[in-house]
């Protein structure tokens, strides 16, 4: 992108408020990325004025004096996309954290340019593409080993041509695989603006379930591939065990985990242990096939905001070689008090508890970049969001959690009580549903059983008819109620305790829908042998006995 | 950039703790400045705003007195920074960082920033070193580890500082390796509070650094003083190789100072009044904590956080809540019936506690004790709800058993009074608890 305005290359800083400084820089686009100050901070241009233009910085402004310079990189915030994401973990602006620590030591320190891709490594290149093909952006001009899987090299948003000569062997990523009949030269990364959803030829409707190895959300709440997912909860309800548990067992390619506000130490131990773990579904490592980008709560609020665009446009760049990608955000409830604090630094109109009036547009504009698409190459590839989110004292009538209810096609509402009761996952079957659960039935009665959508009404109607009980039960006892009300409670604790319930830490942590349909006809199996004693006229704790016996 | 101090008379305006200067060359964002008062008073004060040559600053301690002409602010060309040395070991000062032990100033070795830098995600190290604090209701069920920022959720009258105390005197590390460094934050506290908590650690044999700013002093102190305390912690953590517990009381009266500055300021209030980078601003304190690779040392925090109302949802204990691994939650029921100390079991919780127990780190039946006690405890507080409507006589035997365990759990497992338990005596406790009423241990 050329600059095509005539103003000064440095301008110098004129006001500063927290993150928000503004500048006397011309020609300056909106949304333009810029180095502020002697020590180079990231900034956004998000406001143009004519005389001046407003920008956010995305590292901390401590010690920023007025009149220092501040210079536009011409391109907006963007990431660089090629070879060697895969198992990388990065800040909300795609700087490589290692790298980071190897050169900065422990902490961050700001005003530090180091590019999310290594330009030194060697990729080795198979060219698909041949000479004199045209090509245009999104087409797969080769690909590349990257640890398991074939990383296309996809042609970037100004590579159109006609191909002159494509090379083979050994590459780094600043060296030309081969060149355009004009000179220009075919490189093996591109940059992309994170603000701007990448291309596709057309989108496809959600297709397939998601299986996550969550029983609860397998057998009654399913996520297809390609929706959306929230789960809310408040503090202690196991927001994030669940969110790491997913991004552990989804039947996915690829994971993106955004870790966005968060706590550090929860982002220590989860790569620890994903480079422990293994993937259930090809037995290679966890880190293999995952994407980190972590923003924790201390780091800079502005960055924090930009966290989950770096990290879905790198999502949606794994999509566009066909791959299914999960997306997973903790927390976007994070996100939006990110935004909320910028738009107040910009000294907005505010709308509902302080946050912008442009919450909900922004956010379902956010969402609406999952989906199944077929790529401009040809291919199918998907991106499913599933994103936890923390109303603030548990309360879900709160701005964040109901403009994301608007869009997402599942919704687990994660319950405070049950967590107490130490009830993992704490979803709640009442509350919580699944827009995709008649189109994803289709499947499971396929892929599992034909009896799916029967044992999942009847383990509905169970815990429906529990409710009820449990109120007269209150009231006139347990032992006041017939045996088969009995019964049905008992039947129902079993679904509770030994179903929906499972535990994180141990064997049980995965459970493939094959193993969850075959737990839960196990428990009717149970119950209509039950059923049967007591129409045989004994009474339930001689059935009990009976069967305990047996 | 200016290579010298600066003097202004120029100001336009004051309001409360909030000064307009104007004509200023180049000031920085932060900068600290000190405000000369017409009677030869100085003040502390920080760069808040810039906006061209005009600066909005922010003063620390009482403006009365301070006036439009005569009133001089010199800029000194430098962020806040905190001086550190070994030899702050051992000494109390005052929120603004001046001695309040009678004693001279130290020589610092170092200055480093106040707000520190975020820990990089990928350096640190996982929590997962036991700490013993002698509680079994925290060790047996709620195990806090090395690294990990574990509040007290308090409310008023509850015996926190007891608790806190208590902690203080006996927290040990598992293998025996030496003992806690302790740097202590008295945020707000009356006198008949700070003076307890001093008495607590001048009877400790281990080194000590406290940072008092009591209930009469500037508001604004309250802001600085638990991160002049976080500095040290991580000097002394990550610079000298020492394990530091910190614990900062009260949060609730820091919360409610950051609210009189953001009001004060005109900004757009959030919920309840407190400003909405509540959430951010508490995680610049608390994400301080943690332990790096490949370093001794570590930062382990312990803050107390009194519920306005009792009411968890409040945002202080809520957004806290959101930030730190877990929670210890008193209970007003339990200290009414004597018990202390008066942790409730079922809303309390810690989130590294399953890395840092189990073979060679405590004990190998750990989880399974503290899951089985757990869910007995939950069950026969469950069946007191069904007691209060049916009554006791109308419940079945193996009910009323529950109820009798709740009640024992209670009185000899989460009390103990002051008697110190280690964690053998703890889980071998938990057994026989679980043995007396023959409940099976799965």
């Amino acid at each position: 992108m050329m600059r095509t305005g005539t103003g000064p290359i440095t301008g110098k800083i004129l006001s500063i408020s927290g993150p928000t400084v503004s500048t006397d820089l011309k020609g300056l686009r909106l949304y333009e990325r810029v180095y502020v100050g002697y020590a180079m901070l990231t900034g956004e241009v998000v406001r143009l004025d004519h005389d001046r233009a407003v920008i956010q910085v995305y590292e901390e402004t401590r010690g920023l004096a007025s009149g220092e310079p501040v210079k536009g990189a011409g391109h907006p915030l963007s990431v660089r996309l090629g070879p060697g994401l895969l198992s990388g973990m990065f800040d909300g602006l795609q700087r490589p954290l290692r790298r980071l620590r190897e050169e900065m030591g422990p902490f961050i320190t700001g005003g530090r340019e180091i590019y999310g891709l290594d330009y030194q490594k060697k990729w080795q290149f198979s060219p698909i593409s041949k000479e004199q093909d045209v090509t245009s952006p999104g087409d797969n001009l080769g690909s590349v080993k990257e640890g398991a899987f074939s990383h296309y090299i996809i042609a970037g948003p100004d590579d159109r041509g006609r191909i002159a000569k494509i090379r083979q062997g050994d590459f780094s990523l600043d060296e030309a695989l081969g060149e355009y009949d004009d000179g220009r030269m075919i490189v093996g990364c591109h940059e992309w603006p994170v603000r701007s959803p990448r291309p596709y030829r057309k989108k496809l409707p959600p297709s397939g379930p998601l299986v996550t190895g969550q029983r609860s959300i397998d057998f009654l709440f399913p996520i297809a591939k390609g929706g959306t997912a929230i789960f809310p909860g408040g503090f202690g309800t196991g927001k994030t065990i669940l969110e790491q548990s997913i991004a552990k067992f989804a039947d996915v390619d690829l994971v993106v985990y955004v870790g966005c506000g968060e706590r550090g130490n929860e982002m220590a131990e989860m790569i620890e242990e994903f480079e422990d773990l293994r993937d259930p579904w090809t037995g290679r490592q966890l880190m293999e096939r995952t994407i980190l980008v972590v923003n924790t709560s201390n780091m800079p609020v502005a960055a924090r905001e930009a966290s989950i665009y770096t990290a879905v446009t790198m999502a949606e760049y794994y999509r566009d070689m066909g791959y299914h990608v999960l997306f997973l955000a903790d927390s976007l409830s994070r996100w939006a008090e990110a935004l909320r604090e910028i738009s107040s630094s910009l000294e907005e109109m505010p709308g509902e508890e302080g946050y912008p009036t442009y919450l909900a547009s922004r956010l379902s504009g956010f969402l609406e970049r999952a989906g199944v698409v077929e790529t401009l190459g040809g291919r199918t590839g998907s991106l499913t969001m599933i994103l936890s989110v923390s109303p603030p004292g548990g309360d879900f009538t709160e701005p964040v959690t109901q403009a994301c209810l608007r869009t997402t096609g599942t919704f687990l509402m994660l319950d405070t009580a049950l967590a107490h009761r130490r009830h993992y996952p704490a979803i709640n079957w009442f509350q919580s549903y699944s827009l995709y659960a008649t189109e994803l039935a289709g499947y499971f009665r396929e892929i599992v059983s034909p009896e799916w959508e029967t044992q999942q009404q009847r383990c509905r109607e169970v815990l429906q008819k529990e409710e009820t009980l449990r109120e007269v039960s209150e009231i006139v006892g347990a032992e006041g109620l017939q045996d088969s009300d009995r019964l049905l409670m008992l039947i129902a604790d079993k679904i509770r305790t030994e179903f929906l319930s499972q535990n994180a830490y141990g064997e049980d942590a995965f459970s493939p829908p094959e193993k969850t349909f075959a737990s839960i006809s196990g428990i009717f199996a149970y119950y209509d042998r039950m059923l049967g004693k007591i129409a045989q006229g004994l009474s339930l704790d001689e059935a009990l006995t009976q069967e305990g016996g047996a | 950039m200016r290579l010298s101090e600066h003097v202004y008379r120029t100001i336009s305006s004051i309001a409360g703790p909030l000064l307009f200067l104007q004509k200023v060359f180049n000031a920085q964002i932060g900068e600290v400045v000190r405000v000369i008062s017409p009677d030869g008073r100085m003040l502390d004060a920080e760069v808040l705003e810039i906006e061209g040559d005009t600066v909005l600053i922010e003063v620390f301690g009482e403006t009365r007195g301070l006036d439009i002409g005569r009133t001089s602010v010199v800029f000194t060309d430098s962020v806040r920074k905190v001086p550190l040395s070994p030899d702050i070991v051992g000494r109390i000062f005052n929120g603004s960082f001046s001695p309040a032990d009678g004693m001279p100033m130290f020589i610092p070795e170092k200055w480093s920033a106040i707000t520190g830098a975020a820990m990089n995600p990928a350096a640190r190290a996982r929590p997962e070193e036991f700490i013993e604090t002698g509680f079994s209701v925290i060790d047996g069920l709620n195990t806090l580890v090395k690294g990990q920022k574990l509040p007290v959720f308090s409310s008023s009258g509850l015996p926190s500082k007891e608790l806190v105390s208590g902690v203080l005197r006996n927290a040990r590390l598992s293998a025996g390796r030496g003992s806690f460094i302790v740097v202590f934050a008295a945020l707000g506290l009356t006198f008949h509070e700070y003076s307890y908590y001093m008495r607590v650690l001048e009877e400790m044999k281990t080194g000590f650094v406290a940072f008092i700013n009591s209930a009469d002093e500037p508001v604004m102190e309250r802001l600085l003083a638990p991160r002049f305390a976080l500095t040290t912690a991580e000097y002394l953590a990550f610079e000298k190789g020492m394990d530091v517990l910190v614990i900062i009381t009260d949060m609730t009266n820091y919360c409610d100072a950051l609210r009189e500055i953001s009001t004060a300021r005109e900004e757009l209030p959030g919920r309840r009044g407190y400003p909405g980078y509540m959430y951010s601003d508490l995680a610049s304190l608390y994400e301080r904590a943690g332990r790096v690779k490949g370093l001794p040392g570590s930062v382990t925090m312990l803050p107390v956080v009194t519920m306005p109302e009792d009411d968890i949802t409040h945002p202080i204990p809520d957004l806290t809540g959101y930030i730190t691994e877990g929670q210890i939650v008193l209970s007003r029921e339990l200290h009414r019936l004597n018990i202390f100390p008066p942790v409730d079991v079922l809303p309390s919780l810690s989130r590294l506690m399953q890395k840092g127990i189990g073979k060679d780190r405590t004990r190998e039946d750990h989880r399974k004790i503290s899951n089985n006690l757990y869910k007995y405890y939950a069950r026969g507080r469950d069946l007191r709800r069904l007691e209060a409507i049916v009554g006791r006589d109308g419940m079945p035997q193996k009910d009323i058993k529950m109820l009798d365990f709740a009640d024992c759990f209670e009185q000899e497992f989460v009390g103990q009074r002051g008697a110190r338990r280690t964690i053998a005596e703890t889980l071998d406790k938990g057994i026989s608890l679980m043995r007396q009423f023959s409940l099976e241990i799965q």
